[in-house]
């Protein structure tokens, strides 16, 4: 593999990518703050006044983390699905295909441009969290390193659905029936340990519940889980699917004929 | 040293179709070379094999002496393909276009920028450079996908049907800018179906039908084997039944012109002697279809009944 063509490709992809999050912020940055603002107006503010306090913190507080993350995850996976499914439709993936650039270099490339649409929304729903209630950072090492480790998650688990999607309907079914139940259910609006002793259980096999409440133990310092199981598990679906995107581009699935 | 080096290529899609059936071809560095073949003859699958679009079935593909089993990546950094569809980004603009395709090539952004200066500025785009691609005619984005194949300036160049729905003009200014890139030392590969085309730029041509190849030689070869032409002659007066010349064959047109075949030992001094001595004067002579055009059909239809030979 030549590091600088390599080097210089990645540099590429990841302008390319950010200057299409930044071209189409409408579609981008503004939905996102807006489905957030009404979830701290509505669960936080409305709710969560009758709910009263969760772990020790009001309730406003308690969701606020979760509320980042969930909008951290969603953008990130958002972004490299409709990236590449976009790439793939149009027919300039051929562009890279065609390249030397190696298939590592192309999956990372729209990887790091998922983090970083990941990274600016959670920032913007931070500054709007805050508008709403009070956060201290406990743990600033463990806050950002999860929630880029988390955003790389979801954006290999984007690049995967964006291999095998075939129309535009296929990017939209894994995040209306995976993602948002499995957000939803992860912890963002509760401590499971709210949750029967059976669920509780159940809800240890959802990546999301590790993630958010490691995010939430970064800001907050408390967690329903282990932290180091967190990043244990973390690592592991980072890897995990960093090698099948290799695999299935190596095998041309969904690119080649 | 050749350029591209096939030999037994295959490739059979998933529904079964065999789009190519062992087909070699050797392209000298330096050449001009024209793959001719029908609709579906499989020109565009063994383009997509040599540039890592399609994969093959089996067989061996070499770019400047790069296997691409064995150095992909080196053997795509040799190439520039111009393909028959448009794939670019027809919302990003004509110069992010061209230099985001430097970058895959690990050119830097500086370099990028001057080279994409120079071939937009050749291919008489670079007042467009800010504008989306979607702005462009269909002229202009066929232009664009040459800028942007020469971007990393490959050493083998392909046109898949480059001029396909671009006016005259724009086409004859396309030649002449290939016919330079060309002669500065890019090895062009071109598939075409004007075959005006192919045999003003190409000194070599393979033909391609139903996934082998049924001709590969230098043009000049190629066309010594045509046997006949077809002129169409336009009468001072019109006739009203086609002239019998001895030795010509003749038809005469809905329009009033008449077609006549001269066969390859026959000169067209004796066909305008034959048309003197009946007192007919011609006014224009055209050819009905260019050379090359007609060797390509009678190689196909000759094919063609062959097969049906066979069957029967």
């Amino acid at each position: 593999m030549d590091l600088k063509v390599n080097w210089v490709g990645f540099v590429t992809l990841v302008r390319k990518e950010v200057i299409r999050v930044v071209r189409i912020w409408v579609q981008t940055i503004v939905p996102p703050a807006i489905t957030m603002t009404l979830y701290f107006i509505i669960f936080g503010n409305l709710i969560g006044r009758r709910i009263g306090t969760m772990d020790g913190f009001d309730y406003m507080q308690y969701i606020a983390p979760g509320l980042i993350m969930m909008s951290v995850i969603t953008n990130s996976y958002g972004n490299v699905v409709s990236s590449f499914f976009g790439a793939k439709f149009g027919k300039h993936v051929e562009e890279m295909l065609v390249s030397p650039l190696s298939n590592a270099t192309i999956i990372m490339g729209h990887v790091a441009g998922g983090i970083i649409r990941g990274l600016m929304v959670g920032a913007l729903v931070t500054v709007i969290a805050l508008f709403f209630t009070q956060l201290s950072v406990e743990h600033p090492l463990i806050t950002l390193s999860m929630v880029v480790l988390a955003s790389t998650v979801f954006a290999l688990l984007g690049f995967v659905n964006a291999i095998f999607a075939k129309k535009f309907d296929d990017i939209s079914i894994i995040p209306t029936f995976v993602l948002t139940p499995l957000t939803y259910l992860g912890g963002v609006f509760y401590s499971i340990s709210l949750l029967p002793e059976f669920w509780q259980t159940v809800s240890l096999g959802n990546p999301i519940l590790y993630m958010v409440n490691a995010f939430r133990y970064g800001i907050l310092g408390v967690s329903d889980i282990s932290i180091g199981y967190a990043y244990l598990i973390v690592a592991i679906f980072v890897a995990g699917l960093f090698t099948l995107n290799l695999v299935l581009l190596n095998r041309g699935v969904g690119i080649r004929e | 040293m050749h350029a591209l080096h096939i030999r037994n290529l295959t490739k059979t899609y998933a529904n079964g179709v065999e789009a190519l059936k062992g087909i070699d071809f050797d392209v000298d560095a330096g050449d001009f070379y024209a793959l001719l073949g029908p609709n579906g003859a499989g020109k565009t699958t063994a383009i997509g094999i040599i540039c890592s679009l399609v994969n093959k079935s089996s067989g061996t593909v070499q770019i400047f002496g790069h296997d691409i089993d064995r150095e992909l990546e080196a053997a795509k950094a040799c190439i520039g393909l111009v393909p028959q569809e448009l794939n670019m980004n027809q919302f990003d603009t004509v110069l992010n276009i061209v230099v985001n395709q430097a970058g895959y090539y690990g050119i830097p952004r500086r370099l990028a920028l001057s080279r994409a200066e120079r071939y937009l500025s050749e291919l008489r785009l670079w007042d467009r450079r800010l504008d989306p691609a979607r702005g462009l005619s269909g002229g202009m984005k066929r232009r664009l996908m040459i800028a942007r194949a020469l971007i990393h300036e490959p050493r083998l160049l392909i046109l898949d049907e480059p001029t396909a729905g671009v006016d005259i003009e724009i086409r004859r200014s396309m030649w002449e800018f290939l016919r330079r890139i060309n002669e500065e030392g890019t090895t062009i590969i071109l598939t075409t179906h004007y075959l005006e085309e192919a045999e003003s730029l190409c000194r070599h041509v393979a033909i391609i039908d139903e996934g082998r190849i049924i001709e590969d030689a230098p043009m000049s070869t190629v066309l010594r084997k045509l046997q006949r032409e077809v002129f169409v002659l336009t009468l001072a007066d019109t006739p009203t039944s086609a002239p019998f010349l001895p030795g010509y064959e003749t038809v005469l047109r809905n329009d009033g012109d008449i077609e006549v075949a001269v066969d390859t030992n026959h000169d067209l001094n004796g066909l305008f002697d034959a048309l003197d001595e009946r007192g007919m004067r011609v006014v224009s002579l055209r050819n009905k279809a260019n050379r090359l055009e007609e060797l390509f059909i009678g190689l196909v239809e000759a094919k063609q009944r062959n097969a049906a030979a066979r069957s029967a």
